[in-house]
């Protein structure tokens, strides 16, 4: 089960090319079966089916029923909360590191 | 957050809070709770209606469809604060609580039928539903909210 603080697992699950793609195709089109991401790739239904395990172990897919059919659906919360912890706090130093550059070479030209 | 997706007809949201289920049952239907993290409003759920208030004043009433405390809230969703979206059909938001190990629960809520209301799914998605939740979560889990909404 994943935790909160626990942003190894969602690291690990983005490391992978295939996940990243099955993630993408989520993003267009949510709540789809294991077939329909299966017809997208060229690769057996265990081998989806593991990478759609790992995805939901790191809580980026979430699965829910509709009648006899188990749809798939991208979950955005570990994505938003990787972003707040680990992205957006060292885009922001970059940001006010160039506009300290900035400064100086305005300065001294 | 740039984003060119169109927005979908069922929206999934999950994350674990460190909180009792009665805690986060607690926190999305009682008033005290819901006016610290709700997008500055105050709603306050019974067994049959969500009342939605602003500076104690009645904006939205939405119909409570299933009420089962601490685990399943059920409710009608009319985006009632822009006239468009409120124009839309009404969809429908489901908060399950589930409990977990060592004092965390899991929230999961689906925002779904949202076919005949696109300007209300393109307006929830995202950051809409995610302010509400970290707000929600960073308020259980710290005691203090994580905006201000005055």
């Amino acid at each position: 089960m994943v935790r909160m603080d626990d942003d190894d697992r969602v690291f690990k699950a983005l490391a992978d090319p295939t996940r990243r793609f099955l993630l993408d195709r989520l993003f267009e089109r949510d709540g789809r079966t294991l077939t329909e991401l299966e017809s997208e790739l060229e690769m057996t239904r265990f081998g989806v089916m593991k990478h759609l395990r790992v995805l939901a172990d790191a809580g980026l897919v979430v699965t829910r029923r509709s009648g006899r059919e188990k749809l798939h659906f991208l979950n955005p919360v570990p994505v938003r909360l990787i972003h707040d912890r680990w992205i957006h706090k060292y885009a922001e130093r970059r940001v006010s590191a160039l506009a300290d550059l900035k400064t100086g070479l305005e300065e001294t030209g | 957050m740039t984003t060119t997706m169109t927005a979908q007809a069922t929206q999934v949201y999950q994350l674990f809070i460190k909180a009792t289920p009665e805690q986060i049952w607690d926190a999305i239907t009682r008033p005290e709770f819901t006016s610290q993290y709700f997008h500055g409003v105050t709603i306050e759920a019974t067994r049959d209606e969500r009342r939605t208030y602003q500076n104690s004043e009645l904006k939205n009433v939405s119909q409570v469809l299933e009420f089962d405390p601490p685990r399943r809230l059920v409710h009608s969703w009319l985006s009632y604060y822009d006239p468009e979206m409120a124009a839309e059909e009404p969809s429908r938001v489901t908060w399950e609580i589930a409990p977990q190990d060592e004092g965390y629960a899991l929230l999961t809520v689906v925002h779904d039928q949202l076919e005949g209301a696109p300007k209300t799914a393109e307006g929830v998605s995202g950051p809409g539903w995610m302010m509400v939740l970290s707000g929600l979560k960073t308020l259980l889990e710290t005691g203090k909210p994580l905006t201000s909404f005055n």
